[in-house]
């Protein structure tokens, strides 16, 4: 029977992907389900085994599928066919570690994972051992992908130190930054490099138990991964003896339940242990005290799922590629009206303009980029002026920006950019814990402060307190919710302030 | 709205039931928040009776189970959703390929807003706050299923196939 892959990420089956392997196993495929290559303009995208490999074609409507088949039966060329996906110009410059195998392989299959490399970096970690671990870690200069780029190295080697009768490691699998979706395709797509990133993890500090909170508003990635985690108990990945050799240690996924703030790392810990998803004061980190008041070491899903690669290949594999401080490679995320949207996993360095442009290829609606928003609800609008910014923890701080996570929204000329300073306030106002006021108090101001900006006369004044109110939040909230909400607020006021005006 | 007094009664509530439902997860660490998880997808919200036999079971105050349950975008302590449950995104990247119109047209076409059930008890309209879909918006969850690249001709087609 002729094998075709076919896309089962969410993204995939939100524009008939599901329908699509129906119709193909109907007309006599053997469908295999895989995760998204992440280039989405191109979903459903399927990948037929021929004797020159796999051919792709996409977006493949349910209605194609059957032509589709027949074409390939007959050697004859279709419509929608891609050639080797390998060979896109989106897939082909990019340098996918972290996500090499996603959109190659069955997400419930084991044996698949370890003929493409996985289970190395694990075999290895065992081998060394903690003070291997934490060496290679350190060579990496892996930082932490969730957003606030903290060496992970030191995160793990505090936990190492750390002493306590039971230590976690829980991984940050909120992903509620609007225009990213790593997380949520890695975890679809190859959920066992994540629990080999996790055991690893686990090695390194002596944890025994993780944990994986997942949003509820990826069902998909949580079935994907309850499944991942009982076949890696089946195979001995996960258990009392992992990989036969090592101590115990097991995972459990657990579902938030739309709270956006539960993405800050000590919310999260609240939500896990069965409480409002309030945020913590720090000190004390939560490596010294965190899940139940246990040595833990909290990282997000890319962090953790990068660890494979640093122990298979090295540190200084991994450190080779990126710049500066900012080493290894990052998974890009392009949304919004992008024309090419998709994951796009590189070194850090390109230019922010290189990635919207080249890469993306401008915008779907074919109007003019006005503003690109990186990092997030909380991240900074940056006007074509400023496309030159490298992608680069250090050089988009320089630029009152940050890097988040990793997505960049592209919107067109017809935003207005007070409508979304105020749309930032509102998502903090209705996002925020209650448990500082500068955020909780803050944001509602800042809505109606917007609001008066953009209907008096002369609002110089209201523009002074919404710069006041900003600077309030920002050193005054506990966590980066209140804290970073001025930089949408403030970046769209600096780049754009003729819209800051009565309409 | 008028068959809420209706829809919040509730029928079909077993106190057996629900401690079987909570059973397990009094076990486990942290166990409320899943706990509350399955008794919605049981009843589809949380039942008033449900917060006083999880403060029992897991030994906490009303208080702090009420206070949990709210604090969550998910949980339904108002009463049921309707028949079927639309989330529709409202965050950044679908607004920059027309979210926001769509939201308008949507509200219009159903005839209620936000967090409402339409009158016949059909639709609950939820804004969601990304679905991950950032690549291929405007986004929106129908019963779960997700669905992208919506204009407001594709989104009322598919919740005409869904309610029919």
């Amino acid at each position: 029977m002729i094998r075709v892959r076919v896309s089962h990420d969410a993204a995939s089956i939100a524009v008939g992907g599901a329908a699509v392997a129906r119709a193909l196993r109907e007309s006599g495929a053997d469908v295999v389900p895989v995760g998204s290559r992440g280039l989405f303009w191109l979903e459903p995208l399927i990948e037929i085994e021929t004797a020159n490999g796999w051919q792709a074609f996409g977006p493949v409507s349910k209605n194609d599928a059957p032509a589709i088949l027949q074409s390939v039966r007959d050697g004859k060329p279709h419509a929608l066919s891609l050639g080797k996906i390998e060979d896109h110009p989106f897939l082909k410059s990019q340098t996918r570690l972290t996500f090499e195998r996603c959109g190659m392989i069955d997400p419930a299959s084991l044996d698949d994972y370890e003929r493409l490399g996985g289970l190395t970096g694990l075999k290895r970690a065992i081998e060394v051992g903690s003070d291997g671990i934490l060496a290679e870690m350190e060579k990496s200069g892996l930082r932490g992908r969730g957003g606030a780029g903290f060496p992970a190295a030191i995160k793990w080697a505090g936990a190492a130190k750390a002493s306590g009768d039971r230590k976690y490691i829980v991984c940050n699998a909120d992903e509620g930054d609007s225009g990213t979706y790593a997380d949520r395709m890695l975890m679809e797509g190859d959920p066992f490099l994540l629990i080999e990133g996790m055991a690893i993890a686990a090695v390194a500090v002596g944890a025994t138990k993780g944990y994986v909170y997942i949003r509820s508003e990826y069902p998909h990635a949580i079935a994907a991964m309850n499944r991942a985690v009982q076949v890696a108990r089946e195979h001995g990945l996960l258990g009392p003896k992992v990989l036969g050799s090592a101590p115990a240690f097991d995972i459990e996924i657990r579902m938030g339940a739309g709270a956006y703030v539960c993405g800050e790392e000590t919310s999260l810990l609240d939500s896990l242990e069965g409480k409002r998803g309030q945020v913590r004061a720090k000190p004390p980190l939560p490596v010294h005290s965190g899940l139940f008041g246990k040595p833990t070491v909290i990282n997000n899903v890319l962090t953790l799922a990068a660890a494979p690669t640093i122990m298979a290949r090295g540190g200084a594999f991994y450190a080779n590629f990126g710049r500066g401080r900012s080493r290894g490679t990052m998974p890009i995320q392009l949304a919004g009206d992008i024309k090419y949207g998709g994951l796009y996993e590189t070194a850090f360095g390109p230019s922010l303009g290189s990635l919207v442009n080249d890469i993306g290829g401008g915008t779907r609606s074919g109007r003019p980029i006005r503003a690109v928003q990186v990092g997030g609800p909380l991240g900074a609008y940056f006007p074509p002026s400023m496309f030159d910014t490298p992608f680069d923890y250090e050089e988009f701080t320089a630029r009152g920006g940050l890097l988040g996570h990793g997505g960049i929204v592209v919107f067109n000329d017809t935003v207005n950019m007070a409508h979304q300073a105020r749309f930032a306030m509102e998502f903090c106002a209705i996002e925020s814990c209650g448990k500082c006021t500068p955020c909780r108090i803050g944001s509602v101001r800042g809505m109606e402060v917007i609001d008066r900006i953009q209907t008096e006369q002369d609002n110089a004044r209201a523009i002074t307190l919404l710069k006041d109110l900003c600077d309030v939040m920002k050193s005054g909230s506990l966590c980066a919710l209140g804290g970073f909400v001025p930089y949408p607020v403030m970046s769209a006021l600096e780049h754009f302030p003729e819209d800051f005006r009565p309409r | 709205m008028s068959g809420m007094t209706e829809m919040q009664a509730n029928p079909d509530w077993s106190e057996a039931r629900a401690k079987e439902i909570v059973a397990p997860f009094v076990a486990i660490s942290g166990g409320l928040l899943p706990a509350l998880h399955a008794i919605q997808a049981e009843w589809g919200w949380i039942p008033k009776p449900a917060i006083a036999l999880m403060a029992h079971e897991f030994n906490l105050t009303r208080a702090e189970v009420y206070g949990t349950a709210s604090f969550y975008h998910d949980f339904r302590l108002e009463g049921r959703a309707g028949r079927h449950v639309l989330k529709l995104c409202r965050a950044e990247a679908c607004q920059s390929v027309g979210g926001e119109a769509l939201a308008a047209a949507t509200q219009k076409h159903l005839k209620c807003s936000w967090h409402e059930t339409t009158a016949d008890g059909e639709w609950t309209l939820e804004p969601v706050f990304c679905l991950g879909l950032c690549a291929s918006g405007p986004s929106a969850m129908i019963d779960g299923e997700p669905a992208a690249r919506l204009d407001e001709k594709k989104l009322i087609a598919a919740l005409r196939e869904v309610s029919k």
